[in-house]
């Protein structure tokens, strides 16, 4: 239970220095990071699949669309810097009070649930019940990729001379 | 029926999934950067992902909780794709991907 707790507070924290941090590739670098972290807690519920996607996708891929993303746009002006700065801070400043504030609240007032769980069924394979069962989503997954594509290549046409 | 230990793992798990999520809002409710609009967005998915595999656990269905999930890291890749082009031709159109300063839809 211990490692648990350690493996959320490290992801809430770094899921927290990602929305604080005032340059955005370091904002980036905490959301690769929050990734890594809630793949290991992905890992360790039982869901590796899951887990190697989140982190091979999640962690890598999505990071390298930020940072090309980042690297087409410039920098503000030097003179502006500071005042974004303090701009940022007065903005953020209550997002950990929050964040503790609503931890403690929820700790508090949260009762257990003491729920009646349905008795497992089912497929217990992933890739069993990904091409047997869910065969629907794959074909919204390769939908959705085409969409994708297609909005690319739309978004990116160079006008006809 | 579940047993207090399962009951105490999922209530844990649940409660850092509900502060991750207030982290993911407030991110995308207090900036005007467009591309930290879209990490507050990223973070929210993040909470997403891990109620469904605390629940998947819950149970005893960490196949189909699978399942979803990557589903839904196939749909967040689309849509951050397609959400970075958009912000790039914005950039190109407005050079600024500030939304105060993008009126250009304004009435």
């Amino acid at each position: 239970m211990a490692m648990e707790i350690l493996l959320l507070l490290g992801l809430l924290a770094a899921a927290l220095w990602t929305v604080m941090t005032t340059r955005l590739l370091r904002s980036v670098v905490g959301l690769a990071l929050t990734s890594a972290v809630l793949s290991i807690i992905i890992f360790r519920l039982n869901s590796p699949v899951a887990a190697v996607f989140e982190l091979s996708v999640c962690a890598g891929l999505i990071p390298v669309i930020f940072i090309t993303t980042i690297s087409f746009t410039q920098r503000i002006a030097k003179s502006q810097i500071q005042e974004r700065r303090r701009e940022r801070f007065i903005r953020f400043f209550l997002l950990p009070v929050i964040v503790v504030v609503a931890g403690l609240a929820l700790l508090r007032w949260l009762k257990i649930p003491a729920l009646m769980l349905p008795a497992a069924a089912g497929e217990t394979d992933v890739r069993l019940l990904l091409w047997n069962v869910r065969h629907l989503d794959l074909l919204g997954q390769i939908v959705i990729l085409l969409a994708g594509a297609f909005a690319v290549v739309i978004l990116f046409k160079e006008p006809r001379k | 029926m579940m047993t207090p230990e399962l009951s105490q793992v999922f209530w844990l798990y649940s409660i850092f999934a509900a502060l991750l999520f207030i982290t993911g809002l407030y991110c995308v409710l207090a900036t005007f950067n467009l591309i930290r609009v879209l990490v507050g967005v990223e973070i929210l998915i993040k909470a997403a992902t891990l109620l469904i595999i605390v629940c998947g656990q819950l149970t005893g269905r960490q196949a189909l909780a699978q399942a979803i999930v990557i589903t839904l890291i196939v749909i967040e890749v689309v849509i951050m794709v397609a959400a970075g082009g958009v912000i790039l031709c914005l950039y190109k159109h407005n050079h600024s991907i500030d939304t105060r300063k993008l009126k250009n839809l304004k009435g």
